[in-house]
């Protein structure tokens, strides 16, 4: 076994794939990665144990996933499965069964905060915390190497035990830390796992020639007893896990225990921890025990069964207090779990065997939810607290808890973090930092004795992310599991990040800091802030500057300059001597590149030889120069909230927000991306109104409302004080009127498609289109100021235009605006349109996935409010169940307005007598009425009906205010991408579409599971490779929308904005004026796709002009001659291999293996053309759509009587 | 029997047929008929330094596409082995050629770098090559670059890779030189075998609904071997190295023309793609039927019988026949 540079989601996976014959998968952040490895290395015939290629199965869900591992393990084959969070929760009732019929297998768990007030993709131990009674065994690993070996223990245990095994690490501390690390291999598992028990285990199978029957219902005589049964089962399990790590030592030198005790023999202060926590707490040990402390650390590796006997023996007689750590919060228990479980140990320990004969004393509390940094600093508070007479218990550590005042306070001075480089790099997610950082761990962890450790951390965004890397290097192995806050070495590797980011925050007095600056090295110093300038002087810091963008397009790698800041590291860290660790670099570069073409290899060493020559070191002056101060967050006009709160965590500072600045329930008002002002784009669409021919889509196909449209009176543009661009408008409908076009610069990402989208052109050049890029830098200025001017132009009145056109419709203001999506993103566009045309009464359900992350992602919302406070209100509950979850919106919107109804039909007399009996038919007709007037009409009724109850006195009137606007149509739409509706939520929204319930769906169809990487789904086409389907998917996409039709009374509409924006309105507001379910399949371009995003909304047209993506819209109809579908796209006109051959998900797969590759996209071909054929004879097709029977209630039987 | 054989870059070709580099010759499958139809000889699909490179950066693109850039979603693709990326596949064709057919195979190359034709170069001739055609196909656009600077760097070229390699060198060239024979002597002096006349520029179209540039591939037609005919008729005294004529070469008329002016070659795609590997059959059965006919009982006596050398009035190749041709034309009667 020789060391590795890996994840512990790699490290885990290795060991399950070589002990496993079935692997039955489904993505979750952050446990999705195990899985891609064991699909890649069975698609790459990797072998298990037993010389076969293990079957690595994508689930339809994390239950599908457990229900066929069920399956298998009750046949008597070895499986496994990986998961997290929700997931694990969707496992627990086939946990219980397989625990239940005593059946080994291993779940490996990245563990992580189930969602509650709201959703975190980190780590905590609330998820496992929810598996403790299942009857699985549990085994915590601590850390990167730990994983790797648990696993190897898991499997061995649960076969020698019958006992199944749930093993678990934190994600993304352990999950994703590179780490060095020993990898047990396949002599080290043979040795571990015993022939014997596999075959015992395989006799048990379901075998039909010696049959048995499992899961059988059994009765209260039997029930109990059968229960009971299991329990020697369990009991052996301690000593049977304690004996595979005995011998997994002898193997590998490495000794593990149920419990590990840690610290001085004679503590009196012991921390009981699970998890990548123990090693802060360790860290902590020493640096007090070296002071004269006397304290100690007890890490927990066995949870269940609960190693009492052990827990007691580790204990030193002499501790006084034992301090438990648990990384959940289970809201109305006594104390958390483990802490449960310690006290009871505790309590249940003979007095006789603690010092001075009595037990020590239990407190507790909880620490790192959603990854909260804990840190040897907050370990000291801890013990600190474990001094006091009367300390708080539970208490919290980590956060500041100024309401229920549970908080330690901590003293972040107080440091243990010793390794020799602490190395902390500044990127954005496009530039490659991470992937060089992760390139640089490999080099040093391969070609030195040296132990490294690299995390990372990135923002929420998926367009201009930030990355900040953390890599320790040291002679020790290093299991420091907090972020670096003292660095020796500080790579900015984006000048803007200076202006936006507190970096040089994290520098130690003495460090190195390397800047990526686009300036002349003798300009540097003076384009720096004055709060920059002031640290570096204060901290006396080295400051090294490189153009390293220069030098990158100098070596022929574009902009890519994540070689040239690597050169500088190795360079400037002095980790590796210079010749060496240039070497070493140029042969990992070899390593990297090499399958990627000698050229890209010989660029990238080009680039390294460069980057030395034009690495400068900057003088410091003597003081500070500048003055100018970085950017506030927000600016200074934006909400209080947004000011105390929001700007907090957009300058990274959200560690520090109370309790008290939090909403309890986790309600937060929308409408904040607009004070969010990233200015991420390097080139932004720029108007000319001269070639404008008002059509609207550069406005229509926006991905972040960057670009808006705006009609107003010809004087308006007296009252705003700025000269912005205009022209006359062109409308029959409202002539006179001035259009201006205009782009939001800081809210833009630079992404091109509007550009693309735009249809004219300069008659004399037809390379000046109406809407063009240019630089930033030569438009910002003036732009924001148009911008601001733009907002202050009062709008004519969009209700006198028809919002069925492209361009009318883009005269509505969006109500979506500013995401993190992607730039380019294929999504947003049809989500904006949404709330442009109904957004002012609609209720959004949104299913887990992209567009919750970046619709509901803090710090910013990108949901936002019309000049009367309006807007979408948005609500994500889960993946699974978002159809169920907005339907139920629907039923509470319709059981409250026939609430209010009776309520009205009571208060007849008085409203009759208040408003007029006519104002109130009207009020009772118009509670259904569509479209922007009807509505905005009757909210003046409903606004007059307010006015009256206040006049009336009783219950009944002050019910009705509450209930009023219920009387105002609302809109549901259910939003959720293809993993969603075609894979985890198909059962709930078929059950949706056959509710015949008022409910709009819209399906964000990118064909993957976008937001966990591009993982495929039921709807990924035939011949495209995606995550779980590494050797491209062989069966046809899912025909969602037929499946729709089958019930005939459902609105059915497929759309692709790029290829037909009439189509995509037309179908939106059809869909919304459907009383009944309306389904809308939207094609959605996606990163996933691999194409340049620029292009988004043309390859939507070549998808469509392929046959890849048809549209239709089928519209039910009571007719008794209705022909409701109708085909909206034109027969296949590109060949579909042309449309293949421009996207690297098919591409790839030509490359990886060119004949599949062909048989697919022949077939693929043939699907598209069979396709049509069925879809053009359904046109000719007549259906009158079922009738609804009227709703009964059955009579009472009292009543009757 | 009329002896149809004839040296081409000093190899000996059993026919002046040659398969010209295009998408047959690329096709594998393709070879046997190719052989069996007669061909003396194959030019295998150019190597495009070009292609080759934007490869490797569409395999860097898929490669990084999107990774790292999200805390839940560490990339977007599976990460594939994408094959060789490179000429790995290119040069394992000519190694395929090499073992399957018993005609020499000729590979055609379009440098872009003066590195890169070096380099292609050898690796083409390791993998077999019994020749090495150099395709010097370059759109130069830049004001600033002169005719002696672009002749200069071609000449350069030359001199560079027959320096590198052992296997003949032929240089396929188009036609817009302004002294066409200086330049020609200039590259045979540099190394070249035998020079290609001439390459076709493939020129762009528009597209009027959209207002855009579109490529468009065009077949040749057999009035376009009149550039090569003259040329050659023109060149082949002054040329002691091998000539091939490309271009517009559909059948055997076309070719026995462009013999009787000079060329030791000719070599045709066009008409392949358009009657299938198969019409080299009919292009020799009208060339022997031909020479039999007129008691010619080898290629090498007609060669260059015809040329500009060998006629009694060698102004023909010349402007007076650019001036004769121009008199020589009358339009129709108007109606």
């Amino acid at each position: 076994m020789n060391p590795e540079i890996v994840d512990a989601n790699e490290a885990v996976a290795a060991v399950a794939h070589l002990l496993s014959e079935v692997i039955a998968i489904y993505p979750i952040t952050p446990a999705s990665s195990m899985g891609e490895h064991a699909d890649q290395w069975s698609a790459r015939g990797h072998a298990n144990l037993w010389g076969a290629v293990p079957d690595v199965i994508e689930m339809q869900s994390e239950a599908g996933a457990a229900g066929a591992l069920h399956g298998a393990v009750l046949r008597g084959a070895m499986a496994t499965t990986f998961t997290a969070s929700q997931g694990l929760l969707l496992m627990l009732p086939e946990m219980f069964k397989i625990a239940g019929e005593l059946t080994p297998t291993v779940i490996h768990v990245a563990a992580r905060s189930v969602a509650t007030h709201a959703l975190s993709i980190f780590g905590d131990h609330s998820d496992v915390m929810a598996a403790r009674s299942t009857g699985f065994t549990m085994l915590c690993a601590g850390g990167v190497q730990e994983a790797a070996d648990m696993a190897a223990v898991a499997h061995t245990v649960t076969l020698e035990t019958r006992v199944p095994v749930l093993h678990f690490f934190d994600g993304f501390r352990t999950s994703h830390e590179l780490n060095t690390v020993r990898v047990p291999d396949a002599d080290v598992l043979r040795a571990m796992v015993s022939d014997e028990r596999i075959s015992e285990h395989r006799l048990r199978g379901l075998d039909p020639d010696r049959p048995v029957l499992r899961g059988s219902a059994q009765n209260p005589d039997v029930f109990f007893q059968a229960r009971e049964a299991c329990t020697p089962f369990h009991a052996a399990v301690p000593a049977a896990v304690q004996d595979a790590m005995d011998r997994f030592a002898g193997l590998t030198g490495r000794q593990y225990h149920l419990v590990d005790y840690h610290g001085a023999p004679d503590a009196d202060r012991v921390i009981v921890v699970m998890g990548s926590g123990a090693g802060a707490v360790r860290e902590a040990v020493d640096a007090l025990n070296g002071a004269g402390a006397r304290v100690g650390v007890l890490a927990l590796r066995l949870f269940r069964p609960f190693p009492t006997e052990q827990l007691l023996a580790a204990l030193p007689p002499s501790v006084r207090t034992v301090v438990v750590l648990d990384r959940c919060k289970e809201p109305g228990a006594p104390f958390e779990p483990l802490h449960l479980d310690v006290l009871s140990a505790l309590w249940h320990s003979d007095a006789g065997s603690w010092a001075d004969g009595l037990r020590p004393r239990v407190i507790g509390g909880r620490y790192g939810l959603s990854s909260k940094e804990f840190t040897p600093a907050m370990v000291k508070a801890v013990f600190d607290e474990a001094l006091a007479d009367a300390p708080k218990n539970p208490f919290t550590i980590g956060i500041v808890d100024d309401v229920s005042h549970t908080s330690l306070a901590w003293d972040p001075t107080f440091r243990t973090d010793h390794a020799k480089v602490r190395a902390v790099f500044y990127g954005l997610g496009s530039d490659g930092t991470v992937g060089a950082n992760k390139n640089t761990a490999k080099i040093i962890g391969g070609n030195t004795e040296m132990s490294v450790q690299a995390y990372f951390v990135y923002d929420s965004k998926k367009s201009g992310s930030t990355t900040v890397s953390h890599v320790r290097v040291d002679e020790q192995p290093i299991d420091s599991s907090y972020l670096i806050d003292q660095a020796t070495f500080v790579g900015v590797h984006q000048w803007n990040l200076l202006e936006t980011l507190d970096v040089l925050s994290v520098a130690a007095p003495g460090a190195t800091v390397l800047l990526n600056a686009p300036y002349p090295a003798d300009q540097v110093w003076d384009r720096l802030s004055a709060d920059v300038q002031q640290q570096m002087l204060d901290k006396a810091v080295r400051v090294f500057t490189i153009d390293a963008a220069a030098v990158a397009r100098g070596a022929g790698l574009g902009g890519r300059i994540n070689t040239v800041m690597q050169a500088c590291f190795f360079s400037l860290s002095g980790v590796l001597p210079q010749d060496e660790a240039m070497r070493e670099l140029k042969g990992a570069i070899q390593k990297s590149y090499g399958a990627r073409g000698d050229i890209v290899v010989e660029r990238n060493i080009a680039a390294v030889d460069e980057s030395l020559a034009h690495l400068y070191e900057l003088p410091l002056g003597s003081e500070v120069t500048s003055s100018r101060h970085r950017r506030p967050a927000v600016p200074a006009g934006a909400p209080d909230f947004v000011q105390r709160v929001t700007a907090r965590m957009l300058a990274g500072e959200g560690d520090l927000l109370p309790v008290s600045a939090l909403p309890p329930d986790g309600a937060f008002a929308t409408a904040t991306s607009q004070w969010e002002k990233r200015t991420i784009a390097t080139e932004i669409p720029i108007w000319e109104p001269d070639l404008c021919i008002d059509c609207g889509k550069c406005a229509i196909v926006c991905p972040h409302a960057a670009i808006r449209m705006k009609v107003y009176e010809p004087g308006e543009l007296d009252t705003v004080g700025v000269d912005i661009k205009t022209k006359d408008f062109r409308s029959r409908e409202v002539p006179g009127m001035k259009l201006t076009i205009q782009v939001a610069p800081d809210d833009c990402t630079g992404c091109g498609v509007c550009v693309q989208a735009c249809p004219a052109h300069d008659k004399t050049s037809v390379k000046r289109k109406s809407i063009n890029m240019r630089p930033i830098g030569e438009h910002l200025d003036d732009e924001r100021v148009a911008w601001d001017a733009f907002l202050r132009v009062e709008s004519a009145d969009p209700a006198q235009w028809d919002p069925a056109s492209v361009k009318t419709s883009q005269l509505r203001r969006p109500l979506f605006e500013f995401s993190g999506a992607c730039a380019g993103c294929g999504e947003t566009p049809y989500l904006k349109l949404l709330t442009q045309l109904f957004g002012d009464h609609t209720l959004i359900a949104n299913a887990t996935g992209c567009s919750s992350i970046y619709g509901g992602n803090l710090p910013t919302t990108p949901y936002a409010v019309d000049d009367d406070g309006r807007g979408p209100a948005w609500a994500n509950s889960l993946f699974e169940d978002n159809a169920e979850f907005g339907l139920g919106i629907r039923l509470g919107f319709e059981a409250q307005r026939r609430t209010a109804l009776s309520i009205v039909e009571r208060l007849r007399p008085q409203l009759d007598a208040a408003l007029g009996a006519a104002a109130v038919e009207a009020l009772l007709a118009g509670v259904d009425d569509n479209g922007e007037v009807p509505i905005r009409e009757q909210r003046a009724r409903v606004d007059a009906l307010r006015a009256a109850l206040r006049g009336i006195e009783g219950v009944d009137a002050l019910r009705l205010l509450d209930l009023a606007g219920t009387l105002v149509r609302k809109s549901v739409w259910i939003v959720g991408g293809d993993g969603w509706a075609y894979d985890i939520g198909a059962g709930g929204l078929d059950h949706v579409l056959g509710s015949g319930r008022d409910v709009n769906i819209l399906v964000l169809d990118t064909e993957v599971y976008s937001n966990t990487g591009g993982q495929a789904s039921k709807a990924t086409p035939r011949g495209a490779v995606a995550k779980f389907a590494a050797g491209g998917k062989g069966i046809m996409k899912k025909d969602l929308g037929l499946e729709a039709m089958t019930y005939g009374d459902v609105y059915v509409a497929r759309v692709a904005l790029g290829a037909s924006d009439v189509q995509t309105v037309k179908a939106l507001l059809e869909a919304e004026a459907w009383p009944g379910v309306s389904l809308v399949i939207a094609y959605s371009t996606c990163i996933a796709h691999g194409f340049d995003m620029s292009r988004s909304m043309t390859q939507q047209k070549l998808a469509v002009q392929s046959g890849h993506w048809p549209l239709y819209r089928y519209r039910p109809s009571g007719d008794d001659d209705a022909q409701p579908f109708q085909l909206d796209s034109a027969e296949p006109s590109v060949d579909y291999a042309e449309f293949a051959s421009s996207e690297a998900r098919f591409g790839m797969l030509a490359r990886s293996d060119p004949e599949r590759s062909k048989e697919l996209v022949d077939l693929a071909r043939t699907d598209v053309t069979t396709r049509y054929e069925y879809y053009r004879q359904l046109a000719d097709v007549h259906r009158s759509a079922p009738g609804h029977a009227s709703d009964t209630t059955i009579a009472d039987s009292e009543d009757e009587q | 029997m009329t002896d149809l054989t004839t040296r081409y870059l000093g190899l000996e070709l059993r026919s002046p047929l040659v398969a010209s580099a295009g998408p047959l010759t690329g096709d594998p499958s393709m070879w046997d008929r190719i052989e069996q139809a007669g061909a003396g000889a194959l030019v295998l699909p150019s190597l495009f330094e070009e292609q080759i490179e934007h490869e490797s950066f569409a395999a860097s693109f898929a490669y990084e596409h999107g990774v790292d850039m999200h805390g839940e979603a560490s990339s977007y693709l599976p990460d594939l082995p994408m094959g060789e990326v490179g000429p790995a596949r290119h040069l394992d064709l000519v190694e395929q050629a090499r073992e399957r057919l018993s005609i020499p195979v000729i590979a055609s190359l379009n440098g872009t770098s003066p590195g890169g034709w070096v380099r292609y170069a050898k690796h083409l001739a390791d993998a077999g090559a019994h020749a090495i055609e150099l395709n010097l196909y370059d759109v130069v656009v830049d004001p600033e670059i002169t005719s002696a600077d672009v002749e200069r760097r071609y000449v350069e070229l030359v001199e560079e890779v027959r320096a590198e390699i052992g296997v003949p060198l032929a240089v396929k060239l188009g036609p817009w030189f302004t002294a066409l024979g200086n330049f020609a002597v200039r590259l045979q002096d540099a190394g070249a075998d035998g020079l290609v006349l001439f390459n076709r520029l493939y020129q762009p179209d528009i597209d009027l609904d959209h207002l855009s540039v579109v490529p468009r591939l065009t077949l040749s037609s057999s009035s376009e071997s009149r550039l090569p005919l003259h040329w050659i008729a023109n060149l082949r005294g002054a040329l002691r190295c091998s000539l091939a004529a490309t271009t517009g070469v559909h059948d055997g008329a076309d070719a026995l023309k462009l013999l009787l002016v000079g060329a030791d070659v000719v070599m045709t795609t066009s008409a392949l793609l358009r009657h299938g590997p198969e019409h080299l059959q009919a292009m020799e059965r009208f060339m022997r039927d031909w020479m039999h006919e007129r008691e010619y009982d080898s290629v090498d006596e007609l060669r260059g019988s015809v040329s500009r050398e060998n006629v009694p009035d060698p102004q023909v190749y010349e402007r007076a026949n650019y001036y004769h041709v121009l008199h020589s034309w009358a339009p129709g009667p108007r109606r």
